[in-house]
Parts: structure tokens; C-alpha cells; sequence
């Protein structure tokens, strides 16, 4: 990073960088230290004493199925969140990157579901499937279909993967357009006179050049589907039927509010900061170069 | 383009009508269902055009509350909710510059320290360190106060990483120039730094804003007291998917005044959301 160093005064200095890093400290830090140093502790039933037991915890949380359970869950609901609302924002991103009248006006339809939050949009799909009442819960119930999240673990995830589809269709949509925007004309023109038809020159030569925009979206996709999802999983589910959506962060989240064991949840805790930390170490490893020193 | 199509657009404003169908299909259900008598929807024989029971639903929801329910009316969640949005976005905002702006315009010891220490920070999401973050809110008396849903949020590694990364391609003749008419480092940041970083800023406020309105984890763990709640978390507690009571009416009413700032901010501010989005990157 370079070193413009241009004004000399040290105590303006510290003090404009102060707030930010007070706030980091006593909000951020500390408590991911807490966490850290929680995930070694046992506590007895009554909170009275406290143990001090390694990784008793964690190898507690690794016998759990439960565990396993979560992470398959988490698996499966972000790979289907990531994989469709990917696919959909690229779709919509090619069609509307095709010089066509009107772009502007289906831009601000498709930049909604970005403004609405996860558990609003939550709301607004548990109206629709809502067994008795909702419109496409009924389409379904007369086509055959024995619809119920709240008892069926199939219906459930489903639902939450599609409200979690739609509220980032907007974002994906945003990103791939911008990225097929920067794509030189020039280049598309080059392969059109070599005589290669559209959807050929799409994978062969569009989606090749996007891949940076692809794999930063993915990384984000996957940070989204891991951590912003809590909202739509507590309205629409709260993690049921029997544990079938309850992903790794709705399990902290559930297994600490009870307060039992706070043991095992800051273990769960400092798992995902793991997984975190190499999530935003891929990203600017490999799809930013936005740091430079 | 590059070559004539014979079905001139056809193929593309099809897929594109579908995308939009998709988008604003729940959202127009909602308006309508908000317009129309909890039976009609209870029943689900709601028609998809506007019912008549509109003003009374959005007054009741609004203002008063309804019978059935104790709860707070959606007035005083929107408020808190507009509060703690304004609230972290501004804060956000203010800190994140003046520690770019001391990161890369001064020379002091543990610079890089300052920058690491605010770059970390990114890979520490509140759900991670969510019940150590609550006891020290806690223990700060931070509970069900506006502080303390604006406080522990307002640390922004992206807002700073943007905020050097503009400044940096601040011309450094610039800043002899200032330093030439006598100014010093508060009337630089103030006469000519701030000036020029307006439209950054406005975009960066646009996504922060619909950032801060949009929590749900944050507020819904430090709000105990009804009159504190946002009106995110507010809505999941008209909704019960186990209770055939639920008053669908006022439920989508909500949901309804839950979308519109944020809805109206991104639609009213396109550019600049557009911008703040693809330059924050996160």
C-alpha cells in the first residue's frame, strides 16, 4: 500500500481512526474472542461453575448426527440457492444485454427482490404456499400434490429455497449484466464473422470471459445462502419440520438462544468463523485484486 | 448487433416478461390481498384485482392495531426501523471515511495495524459471534435502545476499503495545492475531500440504508420491549403458520410497508444503487 503520508499530525490521526476501531473492538473482536475462549468451557446446568475441558466440546459437536444433519442441510440449500438464482440472473442478464427497447424498464421490475428483506420476502411466498389459502398451494393441492411444509421436511426446504432464490435473482441480475457489458463488442463480432451461431459463441466464448464475474458471484451466493438466510428460515420454517432446514447458522442460533449449552454453540461459532475467514481468503486470493500492498 | 434476427426481439422480451412475472408476481399478491377482507383470503377465493377494504386495513395496521391482537401498531416499528436504517447508514458512513481518510492521508505508528484491524473485521458477520456480541450489549445497558441496535453494526471494513480506494486516486497535487493556501488537514477533508467523495457517498448510503433497514438477526435478539421493534421482525409475529387465525389482511398490509422504503429507494435511486452496489462489491 502506498504511503502518501501527507499530513504529520499524530494525535488527529489516531483519533479519526478511534471510533471505527473502537467499535471493532468491543463489537467485533471481543466477542469473536469470547466465542473462542466459550467453545473451550464447560458450564455446569446451574451456570455456577465452569470447566475448563479443550476441545470437549467440539468433539461432543462431531458426534452429534445432528450435526452432520445441519451440514448436509446447509449443503443442499446452498448449492440449489447458488446454482438457480446464478443461472436465472444470467439468463435475464444475456437476454437484457441484447440492445433490445425497454431495458431500463424491466432493470427496475428485476432490482426489487434486492430491496426486500430476507424474512419480508419470506412472508410473502409463505402467503402463496400456504396450505388451505395460498393460490399455488391450492394449484397444487388440486393437482394432486399433498402440500404442507410445516409437516412435510421436502415441502419445507423447498419453499425456503425458493424465497431465497428469488431475493437474489436481483443481485446476480445486477452483476452478470455488468460483466457482459465490459465484454468487448469487438471480440463477439470476431467470432460471428468466423461463423460461430449465438448460443456456440455464448459458451464458448461469453462465458469463459465472465468466468471473474461467475466465481466472485459464486463466493457471495454462498456467503449469502450460509449467513443471510436466518430470516427467511426462522419466518417461514423456524427450522422444522424435525430439523429439515435447519442450516449450520440457524442451529447456533437455535441451540444458544435456549442458553443450555453454550459450549457447543460457540464451538458451532468458531467453525463458521472458519468457514468465513476461508471464504473471504478465496475471494481475495483468487477473484479480487482489490487489495494491493 | 451482430447478425438480423428474423423474429427481430421476440425471444429475449419473452424471457424478460417471465423474469418480471417471477419478481413482482408476490409482491402484487401481497398489495392485493392487503386491499381485501381476512374471510375472502381465509377462504382462498381472494379475485387478483383490489378489494375495497384497503384504507381500512392500512389504518388499522398503521394507526390503531387491531382487536384481536395486543400488538404494537406498524407506525412506531416503521419508525424504529427508519431510525436504526438512518442511524447505520450515517454511522456507517461517518467513521468509515475519517478512518480512510487518516489511513491514507497521514503517516503514523501502527498505520497498517489501524488497516488490518478494520480489514479483519469483514470475516466476523454478527451470526457468527452472535450471543458474545448480545452479552456485551448487555452488559454495555445497550438493550432495547436505538444505540444498541445501531452500535454494534455501525464497524464497516467495506465502507472503509472503498473509501482508501477512492481517495487514493485523489491527485496528490491536489492536496500541495490545499496545503499551499494554508489549509490544514480538518479544512482539507472538509473543503475539498468531502466535496468529491458526494456521490460516492450517496451510493454507499443508498445500499446501507437498505442494509440497516433489512436486519432481522440484530434486532430481533436485543428488542424485548414491543414499542423497540423493527417492523421486520414486527411481521413474523402477525404471521403464525400454525394458527388459521392469522389475519392475512393486515399481515400482507405489513409486508407491504416493509418493502416500500427500501422498494422506493433502490427504484428512485437506480444509478446510484447500481453504482454503490457493483463498487462495494459485497
Amino acid at each position: 500500500m502506498e504511503n502518501r503520508a501527507i499530513f504529520s499530525g499524530k494525535t488527529l490521526a489516531y483519533l479519526l481512526v478511534l471510533p471505527q476501531l473502537a467499535v471493532s473492538l468491543i463489537f467485533f473482536y471481543w466477542p469473536a474472542v469470547q466465542a473462542v475462549w466459550q467453545s473451550f468451557l464447560i458450564q455446569d446446568a446451574f451456570g455456577l461453575s465452569t470447566e475448563f475441558v479443550w476441545f470437549e466440546n467440539y468433539v461432543a459437536l462431531l458426534k452429534e448426527p445432528g450435526y452432520y444433519h445441519a451440514i448436509g442441510v446447509t449443503f443442499m440449500f446452498s448449492a440449489l440457492v447458488v446454482f438457480f438464482s446464478m443461472a436465472i440472473g444470467l439468463l435475464l442478464a444475456v437476454m437484457a444485454n441484447q440492445n433490445i427497447r425497454g431495458v431500463q424498464i424491466y432493470r427496475t421490475f428485476l432490482i426489487i427482490p434486492y430491496a426486500v428483506a430476507p424474512a419480508v420476502a419470506s412472508v410473502l411466498f409463505i402467503f402463496m404456499f400456504q396450505p388451505g389459502l395460498g393460490m399455488i398451494a391450492r394449484a397444487l393441492q388440486r393437482s394432486g400434490v399433498d402440500w404442507n411444509p410445516v409437516l412435510n421436511g421436502n415441502h419445507a426446504m423447498i419453499l425456503i429455497i425458493i424465497v431465497g432464490v428469488w431475493n437474489q435473482i436481483s443481485y446476480n441480475f445486477l452483476f452478470f449484466l455488468a460483466g457482459l457489458q465490459s465484454i468487448p463488442k469487438s471480440v463477439i463480432e470476431a467470432a460471428a464473422i468466423d461463423g460461430a451461431r449465438p448460443v456456440r459463441r455464448f459458451w464458448t466464448i461469453v462465458f469463459p470471459l465472465l468466468s471473474p464475474t461467475t466465481f466472485f458471484l459464486i463466493v457471495v451466493n454462498i456467503t449469502y445462502a450460509f449467513f443471510n438466510t436466518l430470516g427467511i428460515i426462522d419466518t417461514a420454517t423456524g427450522g422444522g419440520p424435525n430439523g429439515e432446514t435447519s442450516t449450520l447458522v440457524y442451529k447456533v442460533f437455535l441451540d444458544g438462544k435456549g442458553g443450555s449449552d453454550l459450549g457447543g454453540s460457540a464451538a458451532q461459532s468458531v467453525i463458521l468463523m472458519i468457514i468465513v475467514v476461508l471464504l473471504t481468503a478465496f475471494q481475495f486470493r483468487y477473484v479480487e485484486k482489490k487489495v494491493h500492498y | 448487433m451482430v447478425e438480423h434476427r428474423r423474429f427481430g426481439n421476440l425471444l429475449p422480451h419473452l424471457v424478460l416478461l417471465t423474469g418480471v412475472a417471477i419478481v413482482a408476481f408476490p409482491v402484487y399478491l401481497a398489495i392485493i390481498a392487503s386491499t381485501h377482507d381476512n374471510t375472502v383470503i381465509a377462504n382462498g377465493q381472494m379475485p387478483l384485482y383490489p378489494g375495497t377494504h384497503g384504507l381500512e386495513t392500512y389504518w388499522n395496521t398503521i394507526v390503531s392495531g387491531t382487536g384481536k391482537t395486543t400488538r404494537e401498531p406498524v407506525g412506531g416499528m416503521m419508525l424504529n426501523s427508519l431510525i436504526m436504517a438512518l442511524g447505520i447508514a450515517a454511522g456507517k458512513i461517518a467513521i468509515s471515511i475519517i478512518s480512510a481518510y487518516a489511513i491514507v492521508f497521514f503517516s503514523f505508528p501502527f498505520r497498517m495495524t489501524a488497516f488490518w484491524t478494520i480489514f479483519i473485521t469483514l470475516m466476523l458477520p454478527v451470526e457468527v459471534r452472535i450471543f458474545p456480541t448480545y452479552k456485551i450489549t448487555s452488559d454495555l445497558h445497550l438493550l432495547d435502545s436505538y444505540s444498541g441496535l445501531i452500535l454494534p453494526l455501525i464497524a464497516s471494513a467495506t465502507a472503509t476499503l472503498l473509501f482508501r480506494q477512492f481517495f487514493m486516486t485523489v491527485p496528490k497535487e491536489l492536496v500541495e495545492a490545499s496545503k499551499m493556501d494554508g489549509a490544514g488537514p480538518i479544512r482539507f477533508f472538509f473543503d475539498t475531500l468531502l466535496p468529491l467523495s458526494v456521490t460516492n457517498i450517496a451510493a454507499l448510503f443508498v445500499i446501507l440504508f437498505i442494509y440497516g433497514w433489512n436486519q432481522y438477526l440484530w434486532p430481533l435478539l436485543i428488542t424485548t420491549r414491543d414499542n423497540m421493534q423493527t417492523i421486520v421482525i414486527g411481521i413474523k409475529k402477525i404471521i403464525d403458520v400454525h394458527d388459521a387465525l392469522t389475519e392475512w389482511s393486515v399481515a400482507m398490509a405489513t409486508a407491504v410497508l416493509a418493502m416500500l422504503p427500501p422498494v422506493a429507494v433502490v427504484v428512485l435511486m437506480q444509478r446510484l444503487f447500481v453504482k454503490g452496489l457493483i463498487e462495494t462489491e459485497k
